[in-house]
């Protein structure tokens, strides 16, 4: 049996681990949905096509995720250290997270929208419909099991990436294994959190695509 | 005045450096009441016609005046509200997915600003009047084609426009739906007064429900006027095909000039009864078809016969007055029938 020490520490590490993915997801999303709104908005085929504005974001988002995320983490040790006055554990880790999902969401963001039927936007702007209008009432609205499922999509990944950022002192559940598995050799340890990982990454996806079936009126 | 006023229209799309003249010089008026059809082959510009006149295409050249307003000189809120008087319908339905049918005839009243429980009894009372009253929990996707549209009619009607505006709005449909749809738009705009216009391929459409049409050919306004005038004496290559379809136009008109043709138009009542065979067995003489053709013209089943018969004289002039006896008008036919 597990030493009550070591339960104590694999919960804190559960714990962490769900502060740093979905603080990380939530304020990733309130950057990245406005973002790939204003992708979709000024793209080829949106309700204002602009390619100066369209073309500035697409390019910082494209060098933003072409960067690994060990590395970005690395770099961003500074600015992590200037916001949050310490460059290690779950808050830090936050930012640089933060900072990786936001050009992901983006994209993920305008993909959702770009499947929404120009038709029915058509129908919409013959209705007499404004932009803002059609943005919140139309596009968010029929676009949200798209929208659903990337954000199920993104909290897997954003929790794959905490636990990365755990071999450079990140917190949470990867920090606990890169500590005792790698470091001292408990394969025991290593295996649970690994496994916990895992439990936790499943729970989400069961809940995402449960949600998703629930609120798609599309096919039934 | 007219509803609906295009002068001088013309729409040129920009396109990888070269341009298309989607619609060349386009003059229509469009009365009020009226059920307008504008007809044209696939490619014609009668899509970007329609969407000119409620400004989703702003035109490159000319005007569209609404009621007289025209609506170059409105500003962007202004055009928005005056969108919202003209109703529209599409092929696809356009109908918001993930919305149900009360929701979506409530959506445009939503838009401009109607409280929702004001919206909910006009949504209702609009289901009533395409008769989906007991659809309004239902989706989208449970529904058939002839119901969505029924549906997208209703939501259209919602902000009372005076006009409705339809591009091909039967396309998707079966024949029989088509016809139902067909006549809702009638009773529409028999009961409301709605100035309908109807973009269509099919000639049948037009016969069926428009008092007047234009044919669109190539951007261009070829033919225009009465949907009977139409009918009966089509002028332009693009009506003749319309009407009589691709194969009749290339008939060579030598076949039909021998001296002995009547021209025989049916009526409903006569239209199925087996005049031609019961005159053959009458005078056992024959009589050659050389043109036969069955329409529905504004609701009313018409058939057009062209025949030959013998070169008698006495056994023509009783052949005619027994064809006048059974209900049908005939006609001599002359070289430029
Ligand atoms: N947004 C656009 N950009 C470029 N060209 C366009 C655009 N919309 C229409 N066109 C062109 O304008 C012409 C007329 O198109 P339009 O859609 O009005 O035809 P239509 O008569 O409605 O045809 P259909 O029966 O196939 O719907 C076509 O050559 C088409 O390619
Ligand atoms: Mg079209």
């Amino acid at each position: 049996m597990l030493e009550p020490k070591v339960v104590q520490m694999l919960l804190e590490g559960i714990r962490d681990t769900l502060y740093m993915t979905i603080v990380s997801t939530v304020a990733g999303y309130i950057i990245g949905l406005p973002l790939g709104v204003l992708l979709h908005v000024t793209g080829e085929n949106g309700l204002r096509p602009n390619v100066v504005i369209y073309r500035v974001i697409d390019f910082i988002c494209n060098i933003i995720r072409s960067v690994p995320f060990l590395i970005l983490l690395i770099l961003l040790i500074p600015f992590t250290r200037l916001i949050v006055g310490q460059s290690y554990g779950s808050t830090a880790t936050i930012v640089p997270l933060v900072i990786c999902a936001a050009p992901y969401i983006g994209r993920v963001v305008e993909s959702s929208l770009n499947e929404v039927d120009k038709g029915v936007v058509e129908a919409a702007r013959s209705m007499g419909a404004s932009n803002i209008q059609i943005i919140f009432k139309v596009l968010l609205v029929e676009a949200k099991t798209s929208l659903l499922t990337g954000f199920t999509i993104t909290t897997g990944l954003l929790l794959g990436y905490s636990a990365m950022s755990g071999t450079v002192g990140g917190g949470g559940l990867g920090d606990i294994a890169v500590r005792y598995g790698y470091y001292r050799w408990k394969t025991d340890i290593m295996i649970i959190t690994v496994a916990l990982l895992i439990i936790i990454f499943q729970i989400i996806q069961y809940i995402g695509t449960k949600v998703v079936t629930k609120l798609d009126h599309r096919k039934r | 005045m007219s509803e609906i006023e295009i002068k001088n229209l013309k729409k040129v799309f920009e396109i990888k450096g070269h341009s298309i003249i989607a619609l060349d010089n386009i003059n229509l008026s469009i009365e009020k009441g009226d059920i307008f059809g504008i007809i044209g082959m696939s490619g014609a510009g009668k899509s970007t016609l329609v969407r000119s006149i409620n400004y989703l295409e702003k035109p490159t050249e000319g005007q569209i005046l609404i009621d007289g307003t025209d609506l170059f000189f409105l500003s962007e809120k202004e055009l928005r509200k005056k969108r919202s008087d003209i109703g529209m319908i599409f092929q696809n339905f356009n109908l918001l997915e993930q919305k149900n049918v009360l929701d979506n005839v409530c959506f445009p009243l939503e838009i401009g600003g109607v409280k929702k429980k004001e919206a909910r009894v006009r949504a209702r009372e609009l289901l009533r009047t395409v008769n989906l009253e007991d659809k309004e929990k239902a989706y989208p996707s449970q529904l058939s084609g002839g119901q969505k549209q029924r549906v997208a009619i209703a939501r259209a009607l919602a902000t009372n426009p005076r006009i409705l505006l339809c591009d091909e709005a039967t396309s998707a449909l079966d024949p029989q739906t088509t016809s139902s749809i067909l006549s809702l738009l009638k009773e529409i705009n028999h009961n409301l007064g709605i100035t309908i216009v109807i973009i269509t391929h099919q000639m049948s459409v037009v016969t069926e429900i428009c008092n007047r049409v234009a044919i669109i050919d190539n951007g261009r306004l070829v033919e225009e006027g009465s949907v009977d005038t139409i009918f009966e004496n089509p002028q332009s290559d693009a009506a003749k095909e319309l009407i009589s379809g691709k194969d009749l136009r290339f008939t060579p008109l030598k076949k039909y000039e021998t001296d002995n043709r009547i021209r025989i138009v049916f009526k409903e009542n006569s239209a199925y009864e087996p005049v031609i065979s019961n005159l053959i067995l009458k005078f056992q003489k024959p009589v050659n078809i050389l043109k036969a053709d069955t329409r529905n013209v504004n609701g009313k089943a018409v058939g057009e016969m062209i025949l030959s018969v013998p070169d008698d004289a006495v056994t023509r002039g009783e052949m005619v007055s027994y064809l006048e006896e059974e209900g049908l008008i005939v006609t001599e036919v002359t070289d430029n029938a």
